[in-house]
């Protein structure tokens, strides 16, 4: 063990950097590259997936678009675990805290913007109304 | 001395609560405000998907994604990208360790597959213009143009970052600072393959279907 990793496992007693890899110190070098290669394979089993769907007739057309959707949040979900380590442990706690945060935001931000401009259409005269208006005058 | 033993040896209640421990170590700050950054940066493209997604069927008689799109164009981008967030995962493992050959293979792959990914997107771009898909032409493609090239934009900052961190590495070697700041780009990088799951998805795949 170098004095680096000696530095590391001390600090992660209070606290854990994000991106930062629990507990390698202790398991050997091995499970490094192991928690890589697992999620590099689970990203590439999904990914694979995601095109299949986009392209079979075998699924019911109008379920495509949900299924892609839940395989992409599966997908994030998998790099947020394999690569950026954000476990659920509680040194990193803040970390989670901070992505559940982001998470709200976005959902506020993309859904709020679908919701309101989707009422606003509604809302608006349809296009061919309107031109009969102007044609009255 | 071994460290870990010593740390082993010691019970875990001997150690003081959190709150009493003192401030945080430099190098977890510092992730940290990298974190709150990136998520801010997410929130950003929350916005551009948010535009993307209102504009999407306005294509003012123009042509549409399932005309515009390659579906094998796209999985090659998606394996490059996916690839070069492996790489640089074995690169931050490369650091930990203190390997400064693995540092250097492990980032020479990033870049390279980066740099791929970077002259398919152009190509792509470029080929677009040439069918006269401009920006200027419709709402579709000025959101789409704006979405897509805000992330290229981001991949080529991070090819400028990733050559700076190797020439810091090769400088002025493996000291804390350097290795704080090659941990940020890590996060950075896998954050921005993570954007681009939702790009390929939701943008070039339901954008194929529809």
């Amino acid at each position: 063990m170098t004095e680096m990793e000696g530095r590391w496992l001390l600090e992660a007693q209070y606290g854990r950097a994000p991106g930062d890899q629990p507990s390698v110190a202790e398991e050997g070098k091995s499970s490094g590259v192991l928690v890589y290669t697992i999620g590099l394979l689970l990203a590439v089993i999904l990914t694979a997936t995601s095109f299949w769907v986009a392209n079979t007739s075998l699924i019911w057309a109008p379920g495509i678009a949900l299924g892609l959707a839940v395989l992409a949040i599966a997908q994030m979900g998998v790099h947020l675990v394999f690569f950026l380590h954000i476990g659920t442990g509680p040194d990193s706690s803040n970390n989670v805290l901070a992505v559940a945060f982001g998470v709200l935001i976005v959902f506020l931000v993309v859904a709020g913007t679908l919701w309101i401009m989707a009422d606003l259409n509604g809302s608006m005269m349809p296009a061919n109304t309107m031109m009969n208006m102007h044609m009255q005058h | 001395m071994n460290i870990a033993v010593e740390i082993d040896a010691l019970p875990r209640e001997a150690l003081p609560a959190a709150s009493e421990a003192g401030p945080a170590s430099k190098r977890i700050v510092v992730a940290y405000g990298f974190w709150i950054f990136i998520l801010s940066d997410i929130v950003m493209f929350a916005a551009l998907f948010a535009a993307y997604a209102v504009l999407a069927r306005a294509t003012a008689n123009g042509p549409g994604g399932a005309q515009l799109f390659s579906q094998v164009s796209v999985a090659i981008e998606t394996a490059c990208l996916l690839a070069s967030s492996y790489t640089c995962g074995l690169m931050s493992l490369a650091i930990r360790s203190q390997r400064r050959v693995g540092i250097y293979v492990a980032a020479g792959i990033t870049f390279a597959l980066g740099a791929v990914f970077l002259g398919l997107e152009v190509r792509e771009f470029a080929d677009m213009i040439g069918r006269g898909a401009t920006p200027q032409s419709s709402a579709f493609l000025s959101a789409f143009f704006t979405l897509v090239g805000c992330h290229g934009l981001h991949v080529t900052v991070g090819l400028g970052w990733l050559a700076v961190m190797m020439a810091q590495v090769a400088i002025k070697g493996i000291r804390p600072a350097v290795e704080r700041r090659l941990l940020c780009f890590a996060l950075f990088w896998h954050a921005l393959d993570i954007i681009w799951i939702c790009l390929f998805t939701f943008v070039y795949l339901m954008g194929v279907r529809s």
